[in-house]
């Protein structure tokens, strides 16, 4: 077969990389740059090198101890948000109707926190959680636990880790809902005159047939509440201390706050390449498994 | 090992079923011996589908009954009946290696370990999985998963029917022969009951002691591939089975004189007893019809002759009726022109697509 050389092509894709290189190329190259640099103000910029970054890495240092503080406060964030909303999502995705009026409305029901702007959401719970005049922490109060998110560390995560499974267990259980309704009725047929119990159905059936959009689930319920900042910052502001602080709220107070930019755009650059490393470690993970599935 | 019998069974997908037009299946009485090979034939959304689920239990029959020997089991769930069945698409759990795959249903049915492993081996054996046992399922192709589905329903020993829907239908022909044969060999081998949904004609004829022909939600007519052949009941089953199917023409019956539009036909039969303002048909097979030059017999027009290899069938016209006939071997017709003739023995006539019994000529006088 021959192959049509046709280097006008490229024409075509240009508009796409003019618009990707002012969109990210070029800002992401400021924040290098910025990284690698000094100021005293004035605008007048020096040379530092990778020194921010040796700062930054070095748990011994007043800006290391203060990254890595957030950073272990945010993993840990992101475990707890995956270890309740991936099971809780497909418990409620099993749940949910198949068929008739109901699964309309579990549908949109399951949608609407979805649907809130994430500010929105943080001052809802902001004022759902308050002691005073708030439903829930007034409840609480009531019944004699004494809960107050402004104060309490505990009450503060609780509080943001409620407001979040509240918010994106939603996501999940749609994802997890749609790779149900794709699976065949055969293979529930199949099952019950194996004389499947509900429990195999679900661990030979069920779970296989969702890995693919199970993987989705966690890689984007990864990232977001790996990169929260919204809804703590509405409701909490990264307090009770710093208890809160997670590394997107703990950026901005570096660059906006103390308008440190160059330890600022060093905390930036490692803050996305950490991001990049565990997806990159996790696609690999997922589509190599896809690989063995190859037919023979 | 069970004798299935279906006792006035009918099925509606409505809840509350007004006539005769809401139900997908029609009142049917059926036996199915112990140890036989049916198959269940017919076009999609004839109902053949929805009587296979009935018998296995993934349908519950809006009216009548479904015993095992004695046992009424029309209310019983799949699980309770003692039924295999493999379906259409293969059906295989993707995280389990082959050997569990086909130990599934013992272990879900607390099998002892020991007799679990022995019928794993055997059912390999007899299905030639023994070399992919230890492989994970997901990673085979069609014709092996197939092979699972139809493992797990054979592993276990004391299953009353086995059950095929169209479980051909992605597999590649030239498997499908491979697949057929071992189908047919293990029946041979266990004596199980088998039913064998298809709408292929060849799948059914060649697999099958008897096949039950199901149109519309009726069963049309039930006997072996040689009765359906020769004494199509309808002519439904005429034009399904054979290829090309049974020419059917619209006729007036005098006597044992049966009158085309184009000319008469001489009956071996009489047919004193046709039921008034019935629509009356004559059924010919093209095997049993043949094309001469033109001469004694109905004056046709030769549309085309299509050369099949063992035989040359002509498409002719009678007086603008399409009709297949033979043409005999060395026969040239040279020109359009060309005379029709029939095997009059092998002539039926239908009163409203049924056969009517003829009476031998003697006792018409």
């Amino acid at each position: 077969m021959n192959k049509t050389e046709n280097q006008q092509a490229w024409f075509l894709v240009l508009p796409v990389f003019a618009l990707v290189a002012f969109s990210a190329v070029v800002p992401l190259l400021t924040v290098v740059n910025y990284s690698v640099q000094d100021t005293f103000g004035n605008n007048q910029f020096f040379w530092n090198g990778i020194g921010w970054y040796q700062e930054l890495l070095d748990p011994a240092s007043q800006l290391g101890e203060r990254f890595f503080d957030a950073l272990w406060r945010t993993l840990l964030f992101s475990a707890i948000i995956l270890a309740i909303e991936i099971p809780l999502g497909i418990v409620i995705a099993l749940a949910m109707p198949r068929q008739g009026i109901g699964v309309a409305i579990s549908l949109v029901v399951m949608a609407l926190p979805l649907l809130i702007p994430w500010n929105v959401v943080g001052t809802i719970w902001q004022i759902f959680a308050r002691g005073d005049i708030g439903l829930f922490g007034y409840a609480l109060n009531r019944i004699g636990i004494d809960y107050n998110y402004t104060q309490g560390i505990l009450a503060a995560w609780f509080t943001i880790i409620t407001m979040d499974v509240w918010h994106w267990t939603s996501l999940v259980a749609l994802l997890c809902y749609a790779g149900l309704k794709s699976i065949p009725d055969a293979y529930y047929q199949a099952a019950r005159i194996d004389g499947a119990s509900r429990w195999a159905v679900f661990t030979t059936i069920q779970l296989p047939k969702m890995r693919r959009v199970l993987a989705i689930a966690v890689l984007l319920r990864f990232m977001d509440s790996f990169m929260i900042y919204t809804e703590p910052f509405v409701l909490t502001g990264g307090g009770p201390g710093n208890a809160t602080t997670f590394l997107s709220i703990d950026l901005v107070k570096l660059a906006l706050g103390q308008f440190d930019l160059g330890k600022a755009a060093a905390m930036s650059i490692v803050y996305t390449l950490i991001i990049l490393a565990v997806c990159w470690v996790f696609w690999t993970v997922a589509t190599s498994s896809e690989a063995e599935r190859r037919p023979t | 090992m069970a004798r299935i019998v279906l006792e006035k069974l009918a099925h509606s997908y409505s809840p509350r079923p007004a006539g005769e037009s809401d139900f997908a299946l029609k009142q049917i009485d059926m036996v199915w011996e112990q140890g036989g090979a049916y198959a269940l034939l017919g076009p999609s959304g004839c109902g053949k589908t929805t009587l296979l689920n009935i018998i296995s239990g993934l349908v519950m029959p809006t009216r009548g009954r479904v015993l095992f020997d004695t046992r009424d089991v029309t209310t019983l769930p799949t699980e309770a009946r003692n039924i295999a069945q493999v379906f259409q698409f293969p059906v295989v759990y993707d995280t389990l290696t082959v050997a569990e795959n086909l130990a599934f249903p013992l272990r879900n049915r607390r099998v002892a370990r020991g007799t679990i492993k022995t019928r794993v081996t055997e059912i390999a054996h007899l299905l030639d999985l023994t070399a992919v046992l230890g492989r994970k399922a997901r990673n085979l192709g069609a014709d092996l998963k197939q092979k699972i589905s139809l493992g797990r329903g054979l592993v276990r020993a004391d299953v009353a029917a086995i059950l095929f829907d169209e479980p051909l239908t992605v597999i590649d022909p030239h498997l499908k022969w491979r697949l057929r044969s071992t189908l047919k060999d293990i029946h041979r081998r266990l004596n199980t009951t088998m039913i064998y949904v298809t709408h292929d004609q060849t799948e059914a004829l060649t697999f099958a002691d008897k096949v039950v022909v199901m149109h519309d939600g009726y069963v049309v007519q039930a006997g072996t591939p040689e009765e359906l052949f020769t004494r199509p009941t309808h002519t439904f089953v005429g034009h399904f089975i054979g290829s090309p199917g049974m020419n059917v023409m619209p006729c007036r019956i005098d006597g044992t004189t049966a009158r085309l539009d184009g000319g008469t036909v001489a009956l071996a039969r009489a047919y004193p007893s046709l039921p008034q303002g019935a629509r009356i048909e004559l059924g010919v097979r093209p095997e049993f019809a043949s094309v001469k030059p033109k001469g004694a017999g109905l004056p046709v027009r030769v549309r085309r002759v299509d050369d099949l290899g063992r035989v040359r069938i002509a498409r002719v016209e009678l007086m603008g009726i399409p009709i297949a006939a033979t043409l005999p071997e060395g026969v040239d017709l040279g020109g359009e022109e060309a005379a029709l003739v029939f095997d009059a023995a092998k002539v039926h006539v239908y009163a409203d697509g049924h056969l009517v019994e003829g009476e031998a000529i003697g006792a018409a006088r």
